[in-house]
């Protein structure tokens, strides 16, 4: 998750990658999806993997699959992806998941483990961080 | 709630966020950092225990400054901690640090391990939960090691919650992916695919990603899957859109679910029984009707979800491509999708489309949506949809419109983007050839393709018009005649100079009777280009130059004196130097009769596959529409029917060989240098421009005999090199593996019983980084079979300077003689390299040393006199014999050296066992040495033929 002024906001590995080399991918990644216009498709060819993103406001997620994967099914990911951060957030913005960053992370780890999709079902997704909360109160 | 984290609670964290934020600079933000980081550091330290809210604060400030690039050295300890609390909330901070911020390699994984341990057998399913989604995360091989056998029990236990079953499947899935021989699926492989029939969707999906990993490795066992899937899929795909529920997603019913299914069939054939397939059929059916229908909903996630099934269906389709109804209904279905207003769908239908042109089925279908290809590769605002119109275009052409569609890609060659130039060139190059009815118009084309895109002719395209104009007769004339009218051009590319100069030299006399074309005309014409050339082009012109003697006697004197001239015979280029004196001297000298036989016409080129083809094919793997070019599903589209058969196919090693054909030409002094130095990228690489400007000689040398040999495209060539490096590696497991002016790869392995790592390190010897640097392991011949190598993939930049390492599991199945090979492929400055090398894997690396007494030995020996049983050399010693150095050899063999057991104290008995996984092999093995002689006799006794045969191949090379 990147913003429009190229700064992370939320990434995730699922293979390792050296930690001075995520900052310089990261960077690469934001660049090229930056650069183009809503006239271009949302799948750009980049290295080895192909990159599924979405822009919501001025918010980019963009997600690295390998051709093993379905470029519309990861698209529609996204989106499922951030109506659950909807709901959890109620109306979610870039401050919420600056603030919430573990809560983001749960919800991400809810939804994807390992780079496999887990769970879909928004209810559930949210239900562990939901008994954090609870106890979190108490 | 979510709202309370925002409020005051956090104002730490809100500070130090805005602080960030208001940064002006990198340094400042640094300074801050490390200000946060001691602070946090100092409270972790501090005697007072933090409270549950103040460790989440300071996790989250940890987690947003890694995020920022930083290294976190601290807290992990600390982390682990939290990892026994019996607070959830703490609990899950501490793994949630851990999953983010430990590497697989860190030493702390025993402590976390011991966490998890308590974790699983704790039966509080959220705390399993989190103990598998850290495993999952995490993943190292120690984690396997404590956790192989204990995950798959949890995922098929009866009374496993269904969260916890998803956690495990992907949690399986990871230690399977790092460390398959740990994780042993024997007994549970029917239980994991009944999961297909769990009633939880979210543990389907799971399961279906675990599956579809095992079933690539072990398609057998898994087959019982296929009617599973089918089934699943068809009760999900027929179900009402309010059935699943909550995994409906806009009135679609699961489906990502449904993608993973089909995806997961695109591991198998088609369906055997025959009611499986029917109601795999109809429920293809039921998605390409689904498209039809109005829309459930006008938002555009419906869309979106319903077509990802699309997508998904029409690729199971093609990847059957057995049904005929289906391929073309899949057909049309992309036809519409062609024009849509949204770019992704254009973009993802001409990607699909470009695979069912491929299929016989289907390619007349693709046909028909020609003109709306062409009209998005010249008005489609995306490159990268362009791109695949490019691609399309290509995969569907054939003979009926091979004119439009050159034609087409000529002209948006004009304005394509830099990015895919050389690609379209490459493309168009292939298709001019392959659908080539008259060559003039092959001609044509290749020199509008120099004309217009010069710099990306790469060396095999212009190759490649030389061989086909020298090999076809009727087309030299044509083809001389316009190189000459290409060449009248104020400034006409150097490609097009070198393709000039060669036709010129061994057909301008077929046009020389035309006195706007006469012999001199020719000469000065070349000649007038030949200052801005580069040496490469300089030499050939040379060459062309001195045919031109043999042609045209009527030039010798203005040759002669263009030779002897300070700027040739002089020059400080030795090759340039060397060719004009040589030249000069065989004019003068050489009777007519010897100047004729010399300089004679070339011969036809021996007939290849076309070197540009196989370039295309490494350049681009998908959607190059590369099926097409073995021509097997095309159907009537007899390749060039009409033609000479051979014709059509002909290619060749470059005529980078000397023009001359002659193999005493190039000066022997500078090719020396080249085949010297370069030998091992000179007999590995592809292509002459494999080793740009590496050593002096080469640039030069690309025209003389060395470089034209270099030209091979097997990328498994049984090299004697090769088999002796693998040679090397028989009797120890370390050392330099290859080297050339670019790589060097480094080799260490360990075996043990049937199993093994090896680490190769690549190094980059050079200054500049290696792109899309990809070493795959590949199987010959059955290996496949009895050799299992697993690896994770390198990244694909390697910088100047810098080394990558990579790590391969090995698993030997059952006895092997082939060895596995390594393919490197990467990009330096340009050119792509492509290296094959054997790996030392042999045999005898799973030998397990037996020490037994010379009574056993015997009894053994004797049991083992079949004569298939024994295997025998004898040959004669190529290094000094040295008892200690064959002692040596032979431990390293991985043999034990028995002592006492032969009367004679000078020979040699050893015995072991080969440890496969399907079988354990016993070996006996005696050597005799024969100092006078300086012989051997090496015996091998083995339960099995192959296995003495091949032991006794390997051993005998290393005396």
């Amino acid at each position: 998750m990147v913003n429009k002024q190229g700064q992370t906001r939320l990434s995730r590995y699922y293979e390792h990658v050296e930690l001075h080399k995520r900052t310089l991918l990261e960077a690469e990644v934001i660049k090229n999806c930056l650069s183009r216009s809503k006239y271009q498709c949302s799948f750009i060819e980049y290295k080895d993997f192909k990159l599924v993103y979405r822009q919501y406001a001025a918010l980019f997620i963009v997600v690295g699959i390998n051709e093993t994967e379905n470029e519309m099914a990861v698209y529609e990911l996204i989106h499922n992806f951030v109506e659950v951060l909807d709901k959890y957030f109620s109306r979610v913005s870039e401050l919420d998941i600056m603030f919430n960053l573990d809560r983001v992370h749960i919800i991400l780890d809810e939804m994807v483990l390992n780079g496999c999709i887990v769970e879909t079902n928004r209810s559930r997704i949210l239900a562990p961080l939901l008994v954090l909360d609870k106890m979190a109160e108490t | 709630m979510p709202a309370v984290s925002k409020g005051d609670g956090m104002r730490g964290l809100a500070v130090f966020i805005s602080d960030i934020r208001n940064c002006k600079s990198k340094e400042a933000e640094i300074k801050r950092i490390n200000k946060e980081l001691a602070n946090i550091r100092s409270k972790f330290k501090g005697d007072k225990a933090l409270d549950g809210y103040s460790k989440k604060k300071y996790v989250c400030k940890l987690l947003f400054i890694f995020l920022l690039g930083h290294d976190i050295d601290f807290g992990h300890m600390e982390a682990v901690n939290l990892l026994s609390s019996n607070k959830y909330t703490e609990k899950q901070i501490g793994y949630l640090f851990i999953s983010v911020l430990v590497n697989s390699n860190s030493e702390l994984i025993r402590l976390i391990n011991n966490a998890i341990k308590n974790d699983l057998a704790s039966r509080n399913p959220t705390f399993m939960c989190l103990a598998l989604h850290c495993i999952a995360n995490v993943g190292s091989r120690e984690m396997a090691e404590a956790f192989a056998s204990e995950i798959p029990r949890i995922l098929v236990a009866g009374d496993t919650m269904d969260s916890v079953k998803q956690s495990a499947a992907l949690c399986l899935l990871r230690l399977y992916k790092t460390s398959p021989d740990l994780v042993p699926m024997g007994e549970w492989t029917s239980r994991v695919v009944h999961l297909l029939n769990d009633q939880h969707m979210g543990v389907v999906t799971a399961a279906v990603s675990l599956i579809t990993c095992l079933c690539k490795k072990n398609p057998d066992d898994f087959k019982t899957c296929v009617s599973l899937a089918v089934s699943r899929l068809s009760r999900i795909v027929s179900s009402a859109s309010t059935d699943l529920q909550d995994y409906t997603y806009y009135f679609v019913p699961a489906p990502w679910l449904s993608v993973k299914l089909l995806r997961l069939l695109q591991c198998y054939p088609p369906p055997e029984d025959a009611a499986v397939k029917g109601r795999l059929v109809e429920c293809l059916e039921t998605v390409l009707n689904k498209a039809q229908e109005p829309p459930k909903s006008k938002k555009v996630q419906h869309s979106n979800a319903k077509n990802a099934i699309l997508f998904e269906a029409i690729s199971l389709i093609i990847h059957y491509d057995s049904e005929p109804n289906l391929l073309v209904r899949a057909c049309n279905q992309l036809g519409q999708f062609l024009q849509h207003r949204e770019t992704n769908l254009r973009y993802l239908a001409l990607e699909s489309m470009c695979t069912l042109a491929s299929s016989e089925f289907s390619h007349e279908a693709v046909k028909t949506h020609i003109e709306t290809v062409i009209n998005a590769l010249k008005t489609e605002r995306d490159v990268s949809v362009r791109q695949r119109a490019a691609d399309l275009l290509y995969a569907m052409c054939d003979r009926t419109n091979a004119k439009q569609i050159v034609s087409e890609m000529l002209s948006y060659l004009e304005t394509a983007d830099y990015s895919i130039r050389e690609e379209i060139v490459l493309k168009v190059a292939i298709l001019a050839e392959k659908y080539a009815v008259d060559y003039s118009w092959y001609v044509d084309t290749i020199l509008n393709l120099i004309r217009i895109a010069g710099d990306y002719v790469s060396e095999e395209v212009w190759y490649r018009v030389i061989q086909i104009v020298i090999n076809r007769d009727d087309v030299q004339g044509y083809a001389a005649k316009t190189v000459f009218e290409a060449l009248q051009a104020p400034a006409c590319h150097e490609n097009m100079v070198k393709v000039g100069g060669y036709i010129l030299g061994e057909f301008g006399n077929l046009i020389a009777g035309d006195p706007r074309s006469s012999p001199l005309v020719q000469f000065n014409l070349l000649h007038s280009k030949f200052h801005l050339c580069s040496v490469a082009t300089r030499a050939l012109l040379l060459s062309t130059y001195i045919k031109f003697i043999n042609l045209f006697p009527e030039t010798k004197a203005t040759i002669q004196e263009v030779l002897r001239s300070d700027s040739q015979i002089r020059n400080a280029d030795v090759e340039l130097q060397q060719r004009a004196v040589e030249y000069l001297k065989l004019s003068s000298i050489a009777s007519t009769d010897v100047l004729a036989t010399v300089l004679e016409e070339m011969p036809p080129f021996p007939e290849r596959e076309s070197s540009i083809l196989a370039k295309l094919k490494k350049k681009k793997g998908p959607g190059a529409g590369s099926e097409l070019d073995d021509g097997k599903k095309e159907p009537g589209a007899e390749i060039n029917g009409g033609m000479d058969p051979s014709a059509s196919t002909a290619s060749t090693p470059s005529p980078s060989a000397d023009l001359l054909g002659l193999r005493a030409a190039p000066p022997a002094g500078s090719a020396a240098p080249t085949s010297a130095g370069n030998l091992l990228v000179d007999v590995f690489s592809d292509s002459p421009a494999a080793a740009p400007g590496l050593a002096p000689g080469t640039e030069e040398n690309f025209l003389s005999t060395g470089a034209a040999a270099s030209v091979c495209e097997d990328p498994a060539l049984p090299l004697s090199e090769a088999d002796e490096l693998l040679n090397k590696f028989v009797c120890k497991n370390n050392g330099v593996l290859f080297e050339n002016q670019l790589l060097q790869i480094g080799v260490k392995s360990e075996f043990r019983q049937n199993l093994g790592r090896m680490y190769l390190f690549y190094g980059n010897k050079t200054s500049v980084q290696f792109q899309s640097f990809t070493p795959t392991v590949t199987y010959p011949g059955e290996l496949q079979s009895q050799l299992n190598i697993q690896t994770k993939a390198v990244d694909p930049l390697v910088e100047g300077g810098a080394q990558v390492q990579q790590v391969l599991n090995i698993e030997c199945l059952s006895d092997f003689t082939l060895a596995p090979l390594i393919n490197i492929k990467f990009r330096y400055g340009g050119t792509l390299q492509n290296i094959t090398l054997k790996l030392p894997i042999t045999l005898n690396k799973f030998f397990q040393a037996t020490e037994m007494q010379s009574q056993d030995f015997f009894q053994r020996w004797k049991q083992l006199s079949l004569p298939q049983q024994e295997a025998q050399k004898i040959f004669k010693a190529n290094h000094p014999m040295d008892p200690e150095v064959t002692k040596a050899k032979l431990l390293g063999f991985g043999s034990a050296l028995l002592d006492k057991v032969d009367p004679n104290p000078d020979n040699f008995v050893g015995a072991g066992i080969i440890q496969t996984k399907s079988l354990q092999v016993g070996c006996l093995l005696r050597l005799e040495p024969n100092a006078q002689a300086q012989m051997y006799r090496l015996t091998l006794r083995t339960s099995k033929e192959a296995v003495s045969r091949h032991l006794c191949e390997l051993l005998s090379e290393q005396f």
